[in-house]
């Protein structure tokens, strides 16, 4: 195989339609970014399902006149509980230690909160956490210095359904931009085809295989997902620096949200430099065998 | 060589056949005139010969292969056999005379050193030695053509297929490239000519075969145009 020939043939067809080649690698671009983003989302997911589930699932949120005999015997019964795996005493100076911590960035929110507006609770987990009526059945609401029995597993799944939805809706964005993606990779390569039928004709003629005939239109889509692959990868590196590093820092450091890691960003970059080669070369081809006669 | 056996073409968007029944044979090292008025086949006689297309009836083979049952990977390698000149030269404008003659070369992956070696001797055989790095724009219609005749011929095929080469030549310059495709026959090469110009088969006396409306008229040896020219 001559490869200058083929990379003077590709890079000559990126040359000649600059506009479809900027519109086709802005269009792999973008579409890769938001798969990339999609599949961020969904690893964050992963990391705050353990960082939340494995901690707590039920919180006993205790009323503000709560007699210390009251608080022993609610400790002495979750102690007895077969149902408990593991449960943690948070005092009101704890509760809001944790909250001036979670809400650092916003002091002004901090400065309005008095020291003792946050509850003292339990923080229980349960051997089975589908198991919460049980504990919620043996602590009602109002009674013995309980204030409220929350299934935070139950906050959880809200917040988690909120996430998976944005997770949902990034991919099929990014999925309805990779068809736009496609077809035009498909449009530019028969563009490109035609331009150069000249040149393909007497290819034909004298007898070059089809394979070097269609190298050059598939490489040239491949170039083109290569660079709308690296634009994305540079999005996804700029989104963690300037946005997600320096706006999301407090929840970060606070660990309601976890952070995104370099590793990945380098763990899913591969992913897309493949998808934007891969699906770029796979539709030049498809086109090049329906539409064009090679 | 060439064998047609009751070959029938038709294009799906005519009812009559574009070429109807035709059988013949052509041996190597033949010089053969294909004549017939407009629209009588001989453009998809020759389609045909390079599997541009396929008959819709009939067997082909060329160099003792059969056509009908090649398999499409196989089609480059019977058109390294062939070469084809056209009535508008099919050259590439924006390279060189020598430009393109070796595309022809560089696309079936001959060596580089065999292309600097074979160029130049074919560009000297038809006549344009001093013009090789010219382009296309540059030349007069009769080289151009040798240009094509030569990209055609430089990879020494056993047979070249001509579509009225002399379509657009005057007929002096005509006369030239006749010459040439004479010189090219006596190589071994089959030569297989698609033509109206009568001047030109009256005067070279070769096989004639004549199409009409799609059927085989005549196969003459030394033939002539017409009769009453
Ligand atoms: N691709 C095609 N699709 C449909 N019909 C075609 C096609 N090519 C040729 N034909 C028809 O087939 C018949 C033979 O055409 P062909 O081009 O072989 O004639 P020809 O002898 O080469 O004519 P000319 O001397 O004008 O070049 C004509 O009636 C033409 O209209
Ligand atoms: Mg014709």
């Amino acid at each position: 195989m001559r490869v200058n020939f083929v990379l003077s043939e590709v890079a000559a067809g990126l040359r000649r339609n600059l506009t479809m080649t900027v519109a086709m690698i802005l269009t792999t671009g973008i579409s890769l970014g938001l798969m990339g983003t999609g599949l961020l989302i969904a690893n964050m997911i992963g990391d705050m399902r353990e960082i939340y589930y494995d901690k707590i699932q039920v919180s006993i949120y205790l009323a503000d006149g709560i007699t210390d005999p009251q608080r022993d015997a609610i400790a002495a019964q979750l102690d007895s509980s077969p149902e408990v795996k593991d449960y943690l005493y948070e005092s009101k100076a704890d509760a809001y230690a944790r909250f001036t911590q979670q809400f650092q960035e916003q002091p002004a929110l901090i400065a309005n909160t008095p020291q003792d507006a946050l509850p003292e609770s339990f923080r229980v987990e349960l051997v089975n956490p589908q198991r919460y009526p049980v504990i919620a059945e043996q602590f009602p609401n109002g009674q013995n210095g309980v204030d409220e029995v929350r299934d935070e597993g139950d906050f959880l799944d809200r917040l988690f359904s909120l996430l998976n939805g944005a997770r949902n809706a990034t991919i099929a964005v990014a999925v309805v931009q990779a068809l736009a993606a496609l077809l035009l990779i498909s449009n530019t390569i028969q563009l490109a085809a035609f331009n150069r039928r000249n040149e393909t004709n007497i290819m034909r003629l004298v007898g070059a295989s089809r394979w070097y005939t269609q190298l050059p239109f598939i490489l040239e889509a491949a170039l083109a997902g290569l660079i709308g692959a690296l634009l994305a990868i540079g999005g996804l590196v700029l989104t963690k620096i300037l946005f997600v590093d320096k706006t999301l820092a407090g929840p970060i450091k606070a660990g309601i949200i976890p952070p995104v890691d370099w590793s990945a960003i380098a763990a899913i970059s591969p992913v897309i430099a493949a998808a934007g080669v891969g699906l770029a070369a796979v539709a030049a081809y498809v086109t090049l065998r329906l539409y064009v006669r090679l | 060589m060439i064998e047609l056996q009751h070959v029938t073409k038709v294009y799906p968007s005519s009812p009559r056949p574009a070429l109807d029944d035709v059988s013949m044979q052509i041996d190597k090292g033949e010089f053969v005139f294909l004549i017939g008025s407009s629209g009588s086949g001989k453009s998809t006689f020759l389609r045909l010969l390079l599997k541009e297309d396929s008959p819709t009836k009939g067997v082909i083979k060329v160099n003792d292969k059969t056509l009908n049952t090649m398999s499409k990977w196989q089609v480059p390698k019977l058109r390294r056999t062939m070469g084809c000149v056209f009535q508008d030269f099919r050259l590439l404008t924006n390279k060189t005379v020598a430009e393109n003659v070796a595309f022809a070369l560089e696309v079936i992956n001959k060596p580089q050193r065999t292309i600097k070696r074979v160029v130049p001797e074919v560009l000297e055989m038809v006549g344009l030695d001093g013009k090789e790095n010219r382009l296309p724009g540059e030349l007069s219609g009769g080289e151009q053509q040798r240009v094509a005749i030569a990209r055609a011929f430089v990879n020494r095929p056993l047979v070249l297929l001509a579509d009225e080469p002399t379509g657009n030549l005057d007929p002096e310059t005509s006369q030239d490239i006749m010459l040439l495709l004479e010189r090219i026959n006596r190589t071994g090469t089959t030569v297989v000519m698609a033509t109206h110009d009568y001047h030109i088969v009256d005067s070279m006396r070769r096989r004639v075969i004549e199409l009409n409306d799609g059927i085989l008229s005549r196969d003459q040896s030394r033939g002539v145009y017409g009769l009453g020219r």
